[in-house]
């Protein structure tokens, strides 16, 4: 209850470098789709997107200067979530 | 001023800038809007009985009784939207959540007043257009409360609106979880540590969990099934690429675990409750604190459990059906528990230990006749059978609705200043439970039997336990009657209540009656356990 925090300020250098790193990832996403890799195909995607995801709430979103319990409930909301997908695929999967 | 009329006019219930309706519609105390949702829910609760008085007469004997086939549809449907979505999700949390949660933390109120009061909008919100759905447009909707595809894409009813007011009630749910997850965390008074916060207020936050993780599903789910029927997409039509499955697994993805945030906070009341009229302190207070959360976390990973005989893979079913055999532990963890508390106890039996121990039977008959469910080879033989509704009822009226009258009896008091008078209650009590029992346990040999549930007729030969079935639920009616007529009575016109005359050692009973606005003169610096009575120097 007494884990206040200070304000912390990005410069735009770092704001700029982030956006600049979505836009590349972006490419590549476009790119990975011509490439031929099968069933990899859906997880390089899905790999990328995550990257993206990541830098997003650890930049943009501030998570990377955020107490310690804000960054355990995030990862107990993305576990959640990715427990749902998961047990629907145990279905979908094997029918 | 006689002591009497101080108290039914005192604390929290005289410190208001405004008058009138707008004091409680637009106040942003907890205590307020605690009560707002209580008499919504309760008003709710009453409706939601009177259909299923009106179903069971139906139900009295075969052929058409007393309404038509596409009425009995309406009614089933409404029956189970309004206890549902208007009754038990909300009831606990939102009401006696409120009423007790701030001040058993010692906050002066919830973190976020404004959005808890914007919550109750919500909910008010959305019950405004579920009820609006039921007398316009195509006439209330017939799908069961599920709202399963095909059929709820297809039907002309008014299925579009009424799981818009769903969606609407989904964001209620969301805020007040968000609103007690920051509150326990954030706003416990000095010395309340976490293996100081009393096992309701665990419950609660393993609630909130679930409310905030999974009623965002229901929500984009319900939203397709209205884009399907607007727009036609296909998403759950096999002719156009469309699952009709996957709409039983989103819905599910929240309807199971919704079921705990249903029966959680219940069973937050009992762990209350129990060792008060036991005089003894809670037996493995660290245990049944984590088992919320156990069942919380687990209960969110067994929601295939209602989908065996749709078409799901059989390594889905044999996933979900161990899953589900785990929710069984951290269960039957409280009930080992409770039950070792009363063990050598001092045990009083007043009308909230009385709902609090009916809680236990009917829960664990509720519970064990899950497991006949949760197995997927007996499943198959009483899927969609009047077992499913025993069993259903047991947990949720057995369970959650006797704590909700647990609680009523056991806090209100607290809150109104006044109190019931406790013959009627208990006369009420045994009304409810025999009655109770007369209803549900033949519905769950009926379903045996193999009578379907939703079925507007059946064959002669399950004729006489539909007729004891129906019996039964006269009776639990008349106990329901009885007990909310004598707890309004009493509440606003029977004897004071003052100080802590049931002898509990959790913070709201050293504030006075009715607790004041802010709740404490001072800001309590807590001392002792919320189950140490010599600590709290309760005698």
């Amino acid at each position: 209850m007494t884990e206040e925090h200070a304000e912390h300020i990005l410069s735009y250098g770092k704001l700029t470098t982030v956006w600049v790193t979505l836009l590349v990832l972006t490419a590549a996403t476009i790119m990975v789709t011509r490439v031929e890799l099968g069933v990899w195909k859906v997880w390089a995607a899905l790999a990328i997107a995550s990257i993206k995801s990541g830098l997003v709430i650890a930049f943009f979103m501030h998570m990377k200067y955020e107490p310690r319990l804000f960054r355990i409930i995030l990862f107990v909301a993305l576990f959640t979530l990715a427990g749902f997908i998961g047990g629907t695929f145990f279905d979908v999967l094997y029918r | 001023m006689s002591q009497e009329t101080a108290m039914a006019e005192g604390g929290f219930w005289r410190d208001t800038g405004r008058t009138g309706i707008g004091a409680w519609i637009f106040s942003t105390d907890h205590k307020r809007i605690g009560l707002m949702y209580l008499y919504c829910v309760l008003g709710f609760f009453l409706v939601g009985a009177f259909l299923g008085l009106l179903i069971r007469l139906e139900l009295m004997a075969p052929g058409p009784t007393i309404m038509t086939a596409k009425t009995y549809n309406a009614l089933f449907t409404v029956h189970g939207v309004v206890m549902i979505f208007l009754f038990i999700i909300p009831g606990i949390p939102a009401s006696f959540g409120n009423l007790v949660l701030p001040i058993q933390l010692g906050a002066r109120d919830v973190a976020f007043p404004r959005v808890n009061l914007f919550s109750w909008w919500l909910y008010a919100t959305g019950a405004i257009i579920v009820l609006v759905s039921l007398f316009t447009g195509g006439g209330a909707p017939d799908t069961g409360w599920t709202f399963y595809v095909p059929f709820s894409a297809r039907t002309t009813t008014n299925v579009s609106l009424a799981v818009f007011g769903v969606f609407v009630l989904g964001f209620s749910s969301i805020l007040t979880g968000i609103n007690f997850i920051t509150t326990i965390h954030r706003m416990r008074a000095p010395g309340m540590t976490w293996t100081r916060i009393p096992l309701f207020t665990w419950s609660l936050y393993a609630t909130a969990w679930v409310q905030v993780l999974a009623t965002p599903i229901i929500a984009i789910t319900l939203l397709l099934v209205v884009t399907e029927r607007i727009l036609g997409l296909g998403l759950f039509d096999p002719t156009r690429g469309g699952d009709p499955v996957m709409y039983q697994h989103m819905f599910w993805i929240y309807s199971h675990p919704a079921v705990y945030i249903m029966i959680l906070p219940g069973m937050g009341v009992i762990s209350d409750i129990i060792p008060v009229f036991s005089r003894k302190p809670i037996f493995g207070y660290k245990m049944i604190a984590f088992s919320s959360l156990a069942i919380a976390a687990a209960g969110s990973a067994v929601w295939g459990h209602h989908m065996y005989t749709s078409g799901m893979s059989d390594t889905g079913v044999l996933v979900f059906s161990f899953l589900t055999f785990i929710v069984a532990i951290p269960s039957a963890i409280k009930v080992f528990n409770w039950v070792s508390t009363m063990y050598k106890g001092s045990i009083s039996l007043e009308a909230p230990m009385l709902f609090a121990l009916s809680f236990i039977l009917l829960f664990s008959i509720g519970g064990l006749s899950g497991l006949i469910l949760g197995a997927a080879a007996t499943d198959i033989h009483v899927h969609d059978t009047h077992f499913v509704v025993g069993h259903f009822h047991y947990v949720m009226f057995g369970g959650t609705g006797f704590a909700f009258f647990a609680a009523a009896h056991y806090w209100l008091p607290k809150y109104f200043g006044r109190r019931y008078r406790e013959k009627p209650a208990i006369v009420g009590w045994v009304f409810m439970f025999i009655g109770f029992n007369i209803l549900y346990f033949t519905m769950q040999v009926l379903g045996m039997e193999g009578m379907p549930r939703r079925y507007y007729d059946y064959l002669p030969e399950f004729a006489r336990l539909n007729f004891v079935a129906t019996v039964g639920s006269w009776i639990l009616i008349a106990g329901v009657i009885i007990v909310v007529w004598n707890l309004w009575h009493g509440l606003f016109k029977g004897e004071a209540f003052a100080g802590n005359p049931w002898g509990g050692a959790t913070l709201e009973w050293s504030v006075a009656t009715p607790p004041p606005t802010e709740n404490f003169e001072e800001d309590p610096v807590v001392t002792h356990g919320p189950y140490d009575f010599k600590g709290a120097g309760v005698p």
